[in-house]
């Protein structure tokens, strides 16, 4: 049945009509049991009763920790395309040993897998040396050229007499159904390996991934650490082929690191994380997998650890995008009721302060905008506890509107009265100690007041000896005056 | 200072090729214990060949390198080594601590941890170039000046009878200059070799001691006062030896020599 669909199609639609076809295979295998609902599927998968639930679970937790640590060095040495090109490279090993076994045997699809791995990356390594070709183009080469080798050859497989041999298209995408309690001794191998590895060479790696030259010259082996990296990587890749699949094992090797990249900047911090995450997308990925009968393992999980990546780039509370954008949003909103109230502060200024409230109109005039607008400003100051706002007690024989007036509560004056006296010291030291131009300082103050800081407004004061007018002859606040909440208004038309 | 004891560097007829290039040409060149040198010369001279050769990074395809009078590779652990700022992968994750510690690694030993006594000389080594601050900073959050001090703190916690550093004034403010200028001196009065490659011609004098002028072939090696002379420097710096670096290269492709990784 495949003949005329193999004249008319390319690989890939190929692939996906022979994925279809297994999973219908897998639907048929696990639906022994499945007349019941998703709620009863969800209870079954989670409490661990059945034997192959606990093996298919264990191992996508096994694979997530072995490509999550690997992923680790991976990524931190900047091998993902490395990793990405070996893990394509295995296919046409793992075809050529089911050729050679005639069965599905285990060792014989690791040797080949492993063997074909090499041959790829060793390709790689003589194309580098001995031709003018770039690393890129040489992965990119090895890459397609196996992987492509690799799907004719089980394509081909597929179609031979002795063709009960599905399952060997779970390479291609992953698959949970055939793992078998054989399958999971490479993994905890693997796992073993890499925990021995990581601990013991701990330091010897860190070196010579950071700093090669620097590790050559305290006598450390670099290209060997190197080759038990690929070596490690390899097997990683091999033991974790048959539930992710070829094609997105390399994800699972660069995702969860890059999410614990977000997270941290230690090394050692690094591949815990990424173990962790990578543990999670594998048993996440494994249930999703478990419910939805006709998805293949290998996606989901993969899926379950780039939504990880996305909400970790979105919400970490340091550097994630959501909690930096309300960081600046309230930081904008923050200078702008400061600028208001520096307004307020200027319009009592413009009586000397002989009244302690003044009009919304005034307010409006001084910060030429609308009266919405202001309106709305002058609302944000009192939902802060700044302002207080009253009707004016008013002679109501003209027919205009009543006059709104504002005051400043205490917390509203201090914090005008600290900015204003932030705007004109920072105005004065600039023409004094910086040699600006009087005219030139009003736009730089305008930032420098909202981020100065107390600690440094004191040593400016103290360069200054205590300043009372700014270069535009302006009264410049004291700390006093601050704390008494009031400029008494002889104060200020002194002189 | 004893007579007997082998001088910290002894490069010997040393020719260093770089794919089938030579770099370095018979250099013959002597460096008494102490002493502060500057390596200086133009562009694609040799000066960071010279010190890889040393560090036995680069194979020579003609003569030898001997460190403390040892041509085996085990003197290694005496000497410091200041690699470029550019031959390192600023975003690894690692921090200023992190790097510091590894210039105690060749003192620690296979598979074994850092000890607390390691941990705390690094933070003094952190201390001396006033880097203490930034101890737990990811490295690749530093300026180019202060990723410098990090490199020579990690020099100084190899505590090394002999240090080889690669451009180290390389693009950094004038204040970690006079920084490393200092370190420089201080090592060289406990009694440490320090070669140091340079490019900056006019403050070269003020900061060695010794200088050894390169261009392929060693111009000059001797006391500062002697060889900054502007004879020799027309001579180091007046054109490539074209014609040796040719002719060099198609005998060394007769040869064949093994070629070298990287």
């Amino acid at each position: 049945m495949f003949l005329p669909i193999w004249k008319k199609l390319k690989y890939t639609l190929l692939i996906l009509v022979l994925s279809r076809e297994a999973s219908v295979l897998k639907a048929a295998q696990i639906s022994s049991t499945t007349e019941q609902d998703w709620v009863n599927q969800a209870i079954r998968f989670w409490t661990f009763t059945d034997s192959s639930i606990q093996i298919i679970a264990v191992g996508a937790i096994l694979i997530g920790i072995n490509c999550g640590l690997m992923g680790g060095y991976v990524v931190s040495r900047r091998l993902s395309m490395f990793g990405d090109t070996l893990s394509h490279a295995v296919l046409p090993g793992i075809a050529v040993g089911f050729m050679i076994s005639q069965s599905k045997n285990e060792a014989a699809l690791m040797l080949g897998a492993t063997l074909s791995g090499f041959l790829g990356v060793s390709i790689i390594a003589l194309l580098k040396r001995h031709t003018k070709m770039k690393e890129d183009s040489a992965m990119g080469l090895v890459l397609s050229g196996f992987y492509a080798l690799g799907i004719c050859l089980i394509t081909y497989l597929q179609q031979s007499p002795n063709g009960g041999m599905s399952g060997l298209e779970s390479y291609l995408f992953g698959s949970l159904v055939g793992l078998s309690t054989g399958d999971l001794l490479p993994l905890c191998i693997c796992l073993s390996l890499i925990i021995v590895c990581f601990v013991l060479l701990n330091k010897e790696l860190l070196l010579s991934g950071f700093d090669p030259s620097f590790a050559r010259s305290v006598g450390l082996p670099v290209d060997i650490l190197q080759y038990c990296i690929w070596l490690l990587l390899a097997f990683c890749i091999v033991s974790s082929l048959q539930v992710i699949g070829v094609v997105l094992v390399s994800a699972l090797l660069i995702i969860p690191a890059a999410t614990a990249g977000l997270l941290t900047y230690k090394m050692s911090r690094l591949l815990v994380y990424s173990g962790i995450i990578g543990a999670f997308s594998g048993i996440a990925g494994c249930f999703l997998s478990f419910m939805g009968e006709r998805l293949p393992a290998g996606p989901v999980i993969v899926l379950c650890s780039t939504l990880l990546f996305l909400t970790v780039l979105f919400f970490s509370p340091t550097r994630g995008i959501l909690p930096s954008w309300l960081r600046t949003r309230k930081r904008g909103q923050r200078i702008r009721c400061e600028n208001t109230l520096k307004a307020c502060y200027q319009v009592l200024e413009e009586c000397s302060f002989s009244k302690q409230s003044f009009s919304q109109t005034s307010l409006a005039r001084r910060r030429r905008k609308s009266a919405a607008e202001t309106e709305r400003e002058i609302e944000a100051l009192i939902r802060q506890g700044y302002a207080t706002r009253q009707e004016s007690p008013t002679e109501q024989k003209s027919e205009l509107p009543s006059e709104t007036m504002v005051s400043l509560t205490p917390s509203g004056w201090e914090i005008a009265t600290r900015m204003i006296r932030n705007h004109r010291l920072w105005e004065l030291y600039l023409t004094k100690e910086a040699s600006y131009a009087p005219d030139h300082v009003h736009d730089d103050a305008e930032k420098i007041e909202h981020i100065i800081g107390e600690k440094t407004v004191r040593q400016i004061e103290r360069i200054l000896d205590n300043p009372q007018r700014d270069p535009h002859g302006k009264l410049i606040p004291s700390q006093d005056d601050i704390d008494r909440g009031w400029l008494s208004p002889t104060l200020v038309v002194d002189k | 200072m004893n007579a007997i004891l082998p001088n910290p560097v002894e490069v010997h007829d040393l020719t260093v090729a770089y794919q089938q290039k030579p770099v370095l040409y018979g250099v013959d060149l002597e460096v008494e214990e102490g002493s502060l040198v500057g390596i200086i010369g133009p562009n694609g001279a040799g000066k960071s060949t010279l010190i890889k050769a040393i560090m036995g990074m680069m194979k020579p395809v003609d003569g030898y390198v001997k460190v403390f009078g040892d041509k085996s590779r085990k003197a290694l652990r005496r000497v410091g080594y200041v690699p470029q700022r550019e031959s390192v992968d600023w975003d690894f994750p690692v921090t200023a601590m992190d790097v510091v510690l590894m210039g105690r690694f060749g003192h620690a030993g296979w598979f074994k941890r850092v000890s607390k006594r390691d941990r705390s000389f690094a933070s003094e080594c952190l201390e001396q170039m006033n880097m203490l601050p930034y101890a737990n900073r990811q490295i690749g959050n530093l300026s180019g000046g202060q990723q410098q001090r990090v490199f020579l703190a990690r020099a100084l916690a190899q505590q090394s009878d002999l240090y080889l550093m690669d451009e180290p004034f390389e693009g950094v403010d004038a204040i970690t200059e006079k920084a490393i200028v200092n370190l420089l001196k201080n090592l060289r009065n406990q009694g440490k070799t320090l070669m140091v490659v340079h490019h900056d011609l006019s403050t070269a004098k003020d900061y060695f001691d010794h200088l050894a002028l390169l261009n392929l072939r060693l111009v000059a090696y001797g006391e500062t006062e002697e060889v900054f002379t502007h004879d020799l420097l027309q001579r180091t710096y007046g054109g490539r030896l074209t014609v040796l670096s040719e002719i060099g290269g198609r005998k060394l492709k007769e040869k064949q020599p093994p070629s070298e990784g990287l």
